[in-house]
């Protein structure tokens, strides 16, 4: 089975490593991160601006492209199932064929600034690992999360506005929503239904996360600073990283189950 | 041979496939016809593990496909759309099609590859080829590795005259060389030159299963487009 995975791995990563839209990715990260170091930030200020470009960039392209890139090979998915291989063999090599190009992409844009400019050491390098590790993170997920709802959706323009849609709700709305409940309940002690509520957005974990590195989490948002004063800075990393654990292994294995299940 | 039986498929409330019989022999080819939704394809990619059904079984050779993957060692399959990763070359396709079957079957069949001169086309990504040629590419393919079983879906439907001919040469050599031969076509004249037996379809029964000669006198025509309108006048179709 997993010799199978690979060998389809190993072609779509050709496939999708000559894309246009991967090329256009790794650009992007670059100019940007290599942009704000020209503009005089030192590592440390580059890697707090690129913090917030990466907790909504990434989750967005990554869901569009993946939602975008099944949709557009499920005659070729098809022609792959009538040859001796299991469903979850190709399931896999199609999940990590475009995980994988992604992440390389997104570390190879982000990450080649930061060595151009000889930051090898001390904090600048420590909060550099920590956002290319939460950016890695959201890429799984938010593919897991793309491939789920392209395989729910036969139909395409139902799945991407749906993708558009959960993206929108994660970066945008779940905020607002949080916001509303400390206001509307401020009189109440907040501190857990607001953990818990966390838990249930990637994008919200992963800020969080990059918040207890810098250690600023009480002057950006009222989670960040829940998380810093019920768990300390190591628990809390701990807690969040788990979380987002769990948000890539819980739609794989939804999407695994149903595209075990699909008629195609 | 490939036996149906009792196989049923729904797609909610919709009943595509009604507990249908059927029996597919080697060594001849067989033509699934009917109108558009009739259930051509879905019996297709329920022989192939594409589509689940709902109730029935499946046999191969005698053996009942339950899910598992190796039977298709022996089946070769041209779809209706051939579309392939659009960044790789036409020999990056098909090494990866031999990569996942080589073991079992290390000789490939390239009779069509060099009858078609696909070789001229190998370095091109696919998204530069024709329509035409991806279907070249998709035949090439179901035959690539000799298999026991053809299943081909409106093979010649956007091929060009010539290209057409050489496939269904390749299809009638095949048969000699005993293949069972599955296929699905709107052209009857097509039908008439290459299937030795029927199957037509109407709303997911069988209303014909038999000879095509048995069905051209049966009906007292000539051609077995007359008599296939013949006969679904008679359905009041």
């Amino acid at each position: 089975m997993r010799r199978n995975m690979i060998k389809i791995l190993k072609y779509e990563f050709q496939d999708i490593a000559r894309s246009k839209w991967l090329i256009f990715y790794t650009m992007f990260f670059f100019l940007l991160t290599e942009g704000l170091f020209r503009l005089g930030g030192g590592a440390t200020k580059t890697t707090m601006s690129m913090m917030n470009v990466v907790i909504i960039v990434v989750p967005l392209f990554c869901i569009i492209l993946g939602t975008m890139y099944l949709y557009n090979s499920r005659e070729f998915i098809q022609l792959l199932l009538t040859q001796p291989i299991k469903r979850n063999s190709l399931f896999w090599g199609i999940y990590l064929g475009l995980s994988i190009p992604l992440v390389i992409s997104f570390v190879l844009g982000m990450g080649l600034p930061y060595i151009l400019h000889d930051i090898n050491s001390g904090e600048g390098l420590n909060s550099f690992l920590v956002l290319l590790g939460s950016g890695i993170l959201l890429t799984f997920i938010f593919v897991a999360v793309s491939y789920l709802i392209a395989i729910l959706f036969d139909d395409r323009i139902r799945g991407l506005a749906t993708v558009i849609g959960l993206w929108l709700f994660f970066a945008v709305i779940y905020d607002g929503i949080i916001l509303f409940v400390i206001y509307m309940f401020g009189d109440y002690p907040l501190e857990k239904p607001i953990i818990g509520l966390t838990i249930f957005n990637p994008i919200d974990l992963a800020r969080i996360l990059l918040l207890l590195k810098f250690d600023i989490s009480a002057l950006m948002g009222y989670t960040g600073a829940v998380f810093e004063k019920f768990f300390g800075s190591g628990m809390g990393m701990a807690m969040s990283l788990g979380a987002l654990g769990l948000w890539i292994i819980i739609p794989l294995i939804i999407a695994l189950r149903k595209f075990g299940k699909k008629d195609f | 041979m490939i036996q149906l039986s009792n196989l049923t498929k729904k797609y909610g409330k919709l009943e595509v496939l009604k507990s249908l019989n059927l029996k597919i022999e080697s060594g001849k080819v067989t033509a699934i016809v009917g109108p558009n939704g009739a259930g051509k394809t879905t019996i297709i990619k329920c022989i192939l593990g594409l589509i689940k059904s709902n109730s029935g079984e499946i046999f191969i050779q005698d053996e009942r496909i339950n899910g598992d993957c190796e039977y298709r060692e022996n089946i070769g399959y041209m779809a209706q759309v051939a579309r392939f990763p659009e960044n790789l070359t036409v020999r990056n396709v098909l090494e990866m099609i031999t990569d996942l079957r080589k073991e079992k079957h290390p000789e490939r069949d390239e009779e069509l590859i060099e009858r078609f001169h696909l070789t001229t086309e190998f370095g091109k990504k696919i998204k530069n080829l024709s329509g035409g040629n991806r279907q070249k590419v998709n035949a090439c393919i179901a035959f690539l590795f000799d298999p026991d079983i053809l299943i081909l879906d409106e093979p010649t439907a956007s091929l060009d005259p010539v290209a057409s001919s050489i496939l269904k040469d390749k299809i009638k050599k095949e048969k000699l060389a005993g293949k069972t031969i599955i296929l699905t076509s709107h052209i009857m004249a097509e039908v008439e030159e290459l299937a030795d037996d029927i199957i037509f379809l109407l709303e997911g029964s069988i209303y014909y299963e038999g000879s095509t000669q048995g069905l051209i006198s049966g009906t007292g025509e000539q051609k077995l487009e007359r008599a296939i309108a013949r006969m679904m006048e008679g359905a009041g179709v």
